[in-house]
């Protein structure tokens, strides 16, 4: 990967600024070869399932800022799904960040129709700027591209430009329509192109004693840990506020939760400010946590409180981790994910004793936009745990999925996106979905985590009696089949 | 007017009618679109998988280079490997923004495969077209004019004289289309008719669809949508239909509702015995009123704040029928009404002349536009004496506590109601929004 490139308005896509995939099987020490020497390539599919869209990525990151609003420059159906960021707003705001009186997302739709494809949007999009600013108290506008809008060429980095003076607050335009990448998580890096751009501003006064952690919205673990440290966390971008995010360049340090979302914006970070990344991936499973506790320790130059911690926590955790590994060992279990938090699955399956059987994840990034091998958690992952078998990167693909559960039958599925566990469930597989990615970091969450499986594992009725009576569209000729089937052979994509 | 910006979008564009396909037993929708128009449907709907919806769905998936190239040869690919893994009895292409402006000849593909003697429809359903209130009525005449038509037979046509066509609840943007289709079968049924109910899974797929051109007439329950089906089979079939503007709930209405359709049958010679048919809406109506004159104590005397007042934001059929049930049937007054489904401008005079009918005393403001977030705007201005319901979508939740209102969940968009089998329509459906309305009021206290 290259230097990122800030002052152009669309991003770079994944595939071609890191060399992302979609479609591979094979093993992870496999993967993770082919990955180091530059010459991983994809495999295309002659038949596919609904993937996933760049819009509902890069309006996540956009949509959770507290004070912002938000325009899909499309026909109303680009806009559908967001609905639900509105409802996660409102759930996690009070719970897990701490805000008393959260307010209704500000989402907009420019309905494009049919005479807007042949006479353009521009003029349109213009109006529901205004419109928008009118109607709300919104701090910056984001206004995202849809593949309608992008196909009829509407200039929408102009349109926000004019209305940025025009109404004297920031108007960001964002590149995300679907067709644009096959790895739909380029919407992150547009969403946090777009803020970098033009809500990040240029630091006043550096090392403020923030730690930036890019993150969902998860649970705030960090506080509690960075205070032996004396810094902070600055949790972003879901709930900040605008005038947070200008201040992420004074940060003293970039921590991501997961490469799969921080990546670009952690690099354009520190390329842009000098805000450096800690060089190491986040803090999942035993040999992980030591390594990040270490890292964050040399970055603020308070290595003996890191080393302080580390005894404390294995003095206080490791008895219960060593009961919890005595239940598990020899579970076998199956990962899907998106992409590195399914590496940060296999490391807590390692870490608990348990057999990793498989994994299916929906691209790979053969490295990240730090450029630094070190945050990658499956690289890590083989070498401190051994490989994977069975590893699949399938898009999501669910009938390359279905085939190879039914094939390997775990006794567990650990889950981080919605949909998969159902299939499990149709097989009489128990299954765990992970919702708040942070609860499951460091020691701590190591053991809610294995407690959560140990539950799981013994809570199978209702799996059993589902199964019982489940429905299956897929041809009987299709489960017998190798999972591969439908996969073309490997090459390099011309775009 | 349609042309404006939407906030809080209450419907989706016209590929979101896929979930007509999904609401037919074992059809399955194939998309020829973006890689994230399933997605968006999906987190639309939610819970809306059925036999093959969601993620099971096969996509064409349109990377930059179908953009560029066009994507025909993609699809063909995609189509012929479905039924490799997928087990369908009817498949149904739909193209989206991209397939639609790069110009891909869908028609052909489907064609194709048609000859091939596959059961394939395919639908032109690029978001910019329409929305899924206008689509699914192109989606139920694509496969009329492609599917049904395979098995017509002109002698056959209104053959069966008792049997009816009914088009009511669009699956899914209903929220409660299953309970609503079951009550409509289950009162035309004891009123002596066989209904071909067409979604869900009372119905029997792809065979009742078969047999649409023998029913002697169809039934229309909609101030709008729909209205192009019924239309359409006049035209093909030569069946009438006898339309209802909105959807029945409670006793009045579903008396006025079952009595049309009992004339109208019985003047297309339909085989009623309307003593018997009389004698049973007599009788469900009599259950009823027993049960609302048991439950009236309560909506006169009780002291601890009942709504008084109601804003609907809803479809023109909900907005019309939850009008007339809250004030013939609870004593609440419908006060300004949204109406968020986009109804074309043609008929919404209509519509706004059947909500005034409701009432000799009163009139009751009614707004058409799909811009939901200004019709929050708007309740927030208004003031009325005593307190209020709100009964919308999820995001009307907000605006509903803002205002110290009642609020019930019952159009989608909502994340904060699960529907399973539950109907509004017909003697149970009334009573079952008197439920949902006062004990919703009730575990509020204490």
């Amino acid at each position: 990967m290259g230097k990122l490139d800030i002052s152009i308005p669309e991003v770079s896509i994944r595939e071609i600024r890191l060399g992302s995939i979609t479609g591979y099987q094979g093993s992870a020490k496999g993967l993770v070869n082919e990955s180091g020497c530059g010459g991983l390539k994809n495999r295309d599919r002659k038949f596919q399932q609904c993937a996933g869209c760049s819009i509902s990525k890069a309006a996540c990151m956009v949509t959770l800022i507290q004070d912002a609003a938000v325009i899909i420059h499309g026909p109303v159906g680009c806009a559908s799904c967001l609905h639900e960021f509105n409802f996660t707003y409102y759930v996690n705001a009070k719970s897990r960040r701490g805000i008393d009186n959260p307010t209704q997302r500000k989402i907009f739709s420019t309905n494009l129709k049919e005479t807007d494809t042949v006479y353009g949007g521009a003029r349109k999009l213009a109006k529901a700027i205004r419109e928008v600013n009118e109607r709300t108290n919104a701090s910056a506008i984001f206004v995202l591209s849809s593949c309608a809008s992008a196909i009829i060429g509407d200039d929408i980095e102009s349109v926000a430009n004019e209305a940025e003076e025009e109404i004297g607050k920031p108007v960001v335009a964002i590149f995300c329509e679907g067709f644009r990448s096959t790895v739909w998580t380029t919407g992150f890096d547009a969403g946090y192109h777009g803020i970098v751009r033009k809500l990040v501003k240029p630091p006043v006064h550096k090392d403020n004693g923030l730690i930036n952690i890019i993150n969902f919205w998860g649970s705030d673990v960090f506080t509690e840990w960075f205070k032996p440290f004396g810094v902070k966390p600055n949790l972003i971008t879901p709930y900040s506020t605008v005038e947070g995010l200008s201040h992420a360049s004074e940060a003293t340090a970039t921590v991501q939760i997961c490469p799969t979302l921080g990546s670009y914006l952690g690099a354009a970070l520190e390329q842009e400010y000098g805000v450096p990344e800690i060089r190491t991936a986040a803090p999942y499973g035993i040999i992980q946590t030591d390594r990040w506790f270490r890292e964050l320790g040399k970055l603020l130059h308070k290595e003996d409180i890191a080393e302080q911690i580390i005894k404390e926590k294995k003095e206080k955790y490791l008895p219960k981790i060593e009961e919890l590994r005595k239940r598990l060992k020899g579970v076998r279990a199956y990962v899907t994910a998106g992409s590195a938090h399914g590496h940060a699955l296999l490391n807590i399956v390692g870490d608990l004793g348990m057999e990793a059987v498989g994994a299916s994840v929906f691209h790979h990034d053969p490295t990240y936009d730090g450029g630094d091998g070190a945050a990658d958690l499956l690289e890590r992952r083989v070498r401190d745990y051994g490989d994977v078998p069975n590893y699949n990167v399938c898009a999501k693909q669910e009938f390359e999925f279905v085939n190879v559960l039914n094939r390997i039958r775990p006794d567990i599925l650990l889950a981080r996106h919605g949909g998969i566990t159902l299939w499990a469930a149709k097989l009489g597989i128990p299954s765990l979905l992970v919702e708040d990615e942070q609860a499951n970091m460091g020691y701590e969450g190591l053991i809610s985590y294995g407690e959560k499986i140990v539950e799981t594992l013994e809570n199978t009725e209702f799996i059993e009696n589902l199964s019982k009576h489940a429905s299956n569209p897929y041809t009987e000729w299709w489960m017998n089949e190798q999972p591969d089937t439908f996969l073309k052979e490997a090459k390099t994509e011309v775009i | 007017m349609g042309a404006e910006i939407i906030e809080q979008e209450r419907f989706t564009c016209a590929l979101g009618a896929m979930q007509t396909v999904v609401a037919i037993p074992k059809a399955l929708p194939i998309l020829h679109s973006g890689p994230g128009c399933g997605d968006m449907v999906s987190g639309f709907f939610q819970r809306s998988k059925g036999y093959a919806g969601g993620s099971t769905t096969p996509c064409s998936n349109f990377s930059e280079k179908e953009v560029v190239f066009g994507g025909v040869n993609r699809l063909r690919e995609l189509v012929d490997n479905s039924y490799k893994i997928l087990n369908s009895d009817l498949q149904v292409i739909f193209t989206g923004c991209t397939a639609g402006i790069v110009g891909d000849d869908v028609q052909s593909v489907a064609e194709e495969f048609r000859d091939q003697g596959k059961p394939i429809v395919y639908v032109e359903s690029p978001g910019f077209k329409s929305n899924n209130y206008v689509s699914h009525s192109v989606v139920v005449n694509a496969i009329i004019d492609q599917y049904v038509s395979q098995y017509e037979d002109e002698s056959t046509f209104r053959s069966q004289k008792n049997t009816v066509n009914v088009f009511a609840s669009i699956p899914y943007q209903d929220m409660f289309w299953r309970g609503n289709l079951d009550e409509y079968k289950r009162l035309l049924e004891a009123i002596g008719l066989k209904v071909n109910i067409l979604f869900g899974d009372k119905s029997e797929g792809v065979r009742e669809w078969q047999s649409i051109p023998k029913a002697n007439f169809n039934i229309l329950v909609s101030p709008w949508y729909g209205k192009d089906i019924v239309d359409h089979l006049k035209d093909v079939y030569g069946q009438p239909y006898v339309q209802y503007p909105n959807i029945p709930i409670g006793a009045n209405e579903t008396e006025k509702f079952l009595n049309k359709v009992i004339a109208f049958a019985i003047e297309q010679g339909a085989d009623i015995n309307e003593v018997e048919a009389k004698r049973f809406i007599k009788r469900e109506s009599d259950a009823y009123y027993a049960q609302l004159e048991d439950l009236a104590t309560f909506l006169l005397e009780f002291r601890y704040g009942l709504p008084n007042h109601a804003h609907i934001i809803h479809d023109a059929g909900y907005v019309l029928g939850i009008s007339k049930f809250l004030i013939n049937e609870t004593g609440v007054i419908p006060k300004e009404q949204f109406i968020v489904d986009d109804t074309p401008e043609k008929y919404q005079e209509e519509i706004a002349k059947e909500l005034q009918s409701i009432s000799k005393k009163r009139e009751v403001p009614v707004f058409f536009s799909p811009d939901a977030g200004k019709a929050q705007n708007k309740i927030r201005e208004i003031t009325h004496k005593g307190k209020g319901i709100i009964i919308g979508a999820g995001w009307d939740k907000q605006i509903a506590r803002e205002k110290n209102y009642d609020f019930i969940s019952a159009a989608i968009p909502t994340d904060y109601r699960l529907v399973m089998r539950t109907g509004y329509v017909g003697f149970t459906g009334g009573l079952r929004l008197i439920e949902d309305i006062y004990s919703n009021t009730l575990s509020k206290f204490a």
